[in-house]
């Protein structure tokens, strides 16, 4: 057929040129909380329904419970944790776990208090006397990458290389065959397993060598309840949490540092009341959050929600950022309020899958924009809106340009 | 306090007075003034002391990670109110509205909640509970005792009770790899709570951590030495241990001792109330002016066939205060019903369980995630047809969609497959206790004929 149809609100969001202000379609889109699509997908906006949604045990991760895999889904022998179901999840996010946080690792976000403090504090003497400022490119993607490479124990002078396989791997994540040359999901593919190689390369280098400090070391030499991960396991994971680690945070800080000088009130109470980070961060993870759709999900049977039955094996979109807008939850939610309370947002999504590095997240973000509002000087936006990411899932700008000082 | 100006007027300048300053009545004090009440605000409570958390004295206080001093209750806002603190409350005038103290002073109120909770029951004979060694864990000086009993290295702990507490206390007395027996008079633990399918699980779970675990015994006689302290425990089957430390986790005794003579419908299953936190009085008429919340409150849960349920969980206790509290400052048509699900948590040889609903409302339990041998799994329960609780071993993170099942009242078992799913689910009788286990007698005498006549009288029982 030929006809020329109204696009629907779901590609309007889709689409490049609502990037920098997708709330008003969002708002469209709450008025049905279950929507189905022309392929036979569903999208859920609202915020009851996508947290009973992440609740439900017949909500699967796993992508071969789609009745029609979608390209960007990966689809591999050995799927990390995130695209797992339980008990395979369970168990691969347990162990992971172990050398991450409490019970067993309690200590590890905390004592990286220094490390963190003082990547950031570096990163911004290099900005002093710098007038014009990327805040993207000169901080909030270096200073996430250290960490995460740190973490992992992945030599920091790699970092250019898997930086190209990252950008290349999230290019890919939204391939739309209608729309997209096959060439991006071919470069998504082959960047994967570049990576995964490499990764794995790191992996054979730390085996029968326990006693390593970094994640990769404890989790190749691991003696936990649940035996040890196997190596396509392992490889698996840290490209996750390294996918993970580059991709968000950049996002939040650079989305956090956007909203305080569109509240130029906000960044002022920040250089004087420190403590204010905190609840402020949780309310950019509300407001302004860097992942906005969890892109599918598959119904492994008969799903009702809000009095739609969703048929086994559909393809279910989650609008996390549309639920964190959702009047029926949050007062004045087009309001960015760093006071407010009951703020249980979706910024870290909800239920099994919620974000493993979110506490690590908060505490970089945190650190990062104490210290940005403490140290820049008289910082102002050069272009509002800035330039953003292609993606509308993991959303925030490509780069933010600043001005400090007097300017010119 | 029936017309607006009233109640601005009370708001203003009326007295409340708290009876019990523990968790819901400290959370009640907030609330109040969080809702604007200006007016006078009374806390009375027997123990000496800020008021503190006591979830933790089974727990990381035992294993003397957390002093029992450093369990005070964060504050969420001054609550500018007197304290009478260390002594209790004996008695309730409400033909005056008078609270009367056990030293005789009397504090005024025009409203009163009524937060005393519970104490923990006391080993039957009282020469035996006397003995150093034998402990009931109730209060933060018990826990600091228990804890210091620990420490010193006991030959081998008897915990008598293998319900929530007794099992908690039991597992941290394997972490310190001290010797301990559990006896419990139940086929297993827990299954006075969770009924026999769980009891089953918690029973290997204890043995498997080495407890020595004793079901279907009763513990008859604690016998002590020359100097008064405790030497060895009887058994009902004949058998003995000896045993340096006991520690009685025979559950809790609600606090309405006091109460007697009041006039409201409190004895041994708590103070009846409605759903607004109104206590009612021995006719089970609504009061106006007396509130309850907490352990101590017993409240019809529309969601379980409006029946009376006192639960002696945490958060309960933080929602009713504040529902209580609420409604003690609101006029009749601004007042909520408390009508959350019911929800709690152990932690006990490495297993996080949680439960939401009221799991002893049901007459079928099945596996529906996980694996029970790896202790991973949920169990959901059903009444009639319909989901009416779940209990999670290390999955509680499934919890709020077995809530909506229970909102919902959806259907038990729960038809559509999950990716984890055991193999063999289906669903088995839940199999609680016989009433017997739990009955407490009767408490009241009906008289008079004519309907203006008819009155309840309290039957205080003698024991």
């Amino acid at each position: 057929m030929t006809t020329t149809e109204t696009p629907s609100t779901l590609q309007r969001i889709l689409d490049y040129s609502s990037r920098a202000d997708p709330y008003p379609l969002y708002a469209e889109l709450r008025r049905t909380p279950v929507a189905r699509q022309e392929d036979g997908s569903y999208v859920v906006s609202t915020y009851r329904e996508i947290t009973d949604l992440l609740h439900n045990p017949h909500l699967s991760s796993d992508t071969r419970n789609l009745s029609h895999p979608t390209a960007g889904a990966e689809e591999q022998a050995t799927p990390a944790f995130i695209n797992l179901d339980p008990p395979a999840h369970d168990r691969l996010r347990r162990m992971t776990m172990r050398h991450f946080g409490p019970p067993h690792t309690p200590g590890l976000v905390t004592g990286m208090e220094d490390d963190l403090t003082g990547i950031v504090g570096s990163l911004i003497d290099d900005l002093a006397g710098k007038e014009q400022i990327d805040l993207v490119d000169d901080f909030a993607y270096p200073f996430p990458v250290t960490v995460i490479c740190r973490l992992l124990g992945v030599p920091h002078e790699d970092e250019p290389r898997f930086h190209l396989w990252v950008d290349d791997v999230v290019n890919a994540i939204d391939y739309n065959p209608k729309t997209d040359p096959k060439e991006k999901l071919e470069k998504g593919i082959q960047a994967r397993n570049e990576l995964r190689r490499y990764l794995g390369g790191l992996v054979d280098q730390r085996h029968g060598r326990p006693g390593g400090e970094d994640l990769l070391a404890r989790l190749a030499n691991d003696d936990g309840p649940d035996g040890r991960m196997t190596d396509e396991e392992i490889v698996a994971t840290a490209n996750l949490l390294l996918i993970a680690g580059h991709e968000t945070t950049v996002n939040l800080i650079t989305n956090g540092m956007l909203t305080l000088l569109r509240h130029p009130q906000v960044l002022q109470r920040l250089r004087h009341e420190p403590d204010l980070v905190v609840p402020l961060t949780e309310e950019l993870l509300r407001y302004e959050p860097p992942v906005h759709i969890i892109p599918w999900r598959a119904a492994y049977s008969d799903i009702t929600v809000a009095d739609t039955v969703i048929p086994k094996s559909s393809r279910i979109m989650l609008m996390l950022a549309s639920g964190s807008r959702d009047p029926n939850r949050f007062h004045e939610p087009d309001r960015f309020d760093p006071d407010r309370r009951d703020n249980q947002h979706l910024g870290f999504g909800s239920g099994i899958h919620l974000c493993f590095g979110g506490p690590l997240a908060r505490r970089e973000t945190q650190i990062a924009l104490t210290e940005l509002a403490r140290r820049l000087d008289r910082p102002r936006l050069v272009a509002d809106p800035p330039p953003y990411r292609r993606s509308p899932v993991l959303r925030g700008p490509v780069h933010l340009h600043i001005e400090q000082g007097d300017g010119y | 306090m029936t017309s607006a100006d009233n109640l601005q007027a009370f708001k203003r300048e009326g007295r409340i007075v708290v009876v019990g300053a523990s968790l819901a009545g400290l959370r009640a004090a907030e609330a109040l003034r969080e809702e604007g009440f200006t007016g006078s605000l009374t806390m009375i409570g027997d123990e000496l002391g800020e008021p503190y958390d006591r979830p933790p004295l089974s727990k990381q206080v035992l294993t003397g990670w957390v002093p029992a001093e450093n369990t005070k209750l964060p504050r969420r806002r001054e609550v500018d109110a007197e304290w009478l603190l260390g002594v209790p409350a004996s008695g309730l005038d409400l033909a005056t509205n008078h609270v009367r103290l056990a030293d005789g002073r009397e504090v005024p109120f025009d409203r009163v909640l009524i937060s005393t909770g519970v104490r923990g029951r006391p080993w039957f004979v009282e020469s035996e509970a006397a003995l150093d060694g034998v402990f009931v864990v109730r209060t933060r000086e018990h826990a600091a005792g228990l804890q210091r009993a620990l420490a010193a290295g006991p030959s081998r702990v008897l915990v008598i009770g293998a319900g929530f507490t007794g099992s908690e206390i039991a597992s941290i007395c394997r972490e310190r790899d001290i010797p301990v027996t559990v006896a419990e008079l139940a086929p297993a633990p827990l299954v006075g709570a969770l009924g026999a399918m769980i009891g089953e699980v918690a029973a290997d779970m204890q043995r498997a951590h080495g407890v020595d675990l004793r079901c279907g015994v009763k513990v008859t006689r604690l016998e002590g030495d020359a100097q008064g302290r405790l030497r060895r425990a009887h058994f009902d089957d004949g058998s003995t241990i000896d045993t340096d430390v006991a520690v009685v986790a025979l559950g809790g005794v609600r606090n309405t001792d006091w109460l007697q003579g009041s006039g409201l419908a409190a004895g041994v299953w708590g103070i009846a109330c409605d759903t607004g936190c109104r206590a009612l009085d021995l006719n089970g008429l609504v009061t106006d002016d007396v509130f309850a919340a907490g352990d101590v409150a017993r409240c019809p849960n529309p969601i379980y066939e409006y029946r009376l349920i006192s639960l002696e969980h945490w958060a309960n206790a933080v929602e009713q205060a504040e529902v209580a509290a609420h409604n003690m400052v609101s006029g009749q048509a601004d007042r909520w019903p408390h009508l959350s699900i019911p929800r709690f948590w152990s932690i006990q040889f490495g297993v996080n369980i949680k439960s939401v609903g009221v799991p002893t409302f049901a007459d079928e339990v099945v596996v529906t995630q996980g694996s029970v041998p790896d202790h991973r799994f949920v169990a959901a329960y059903g009444y009639r047809g319909r989901v009416t609780a779940a209990v999670s071993f290390n999955n509680a993170k499934w919890l709020d969609h077995y809530q909506a099942l229970i909102e919902t009242a959806a259907p038990s078992p729960p038809p559509c497959p999950a990716p984890d799913q055991p193999a063999d689910a289906k669903p088995v009788p839940v199999d609680f206790p016989g009433p017997t286990l739990l009955a407490q007698g009767a408490t009241v005498v009906v008289t008079g004929h004519d309907p203006s006549e008819r009155r309840v009288t309290a039957a205080y029982q003698h024991r």
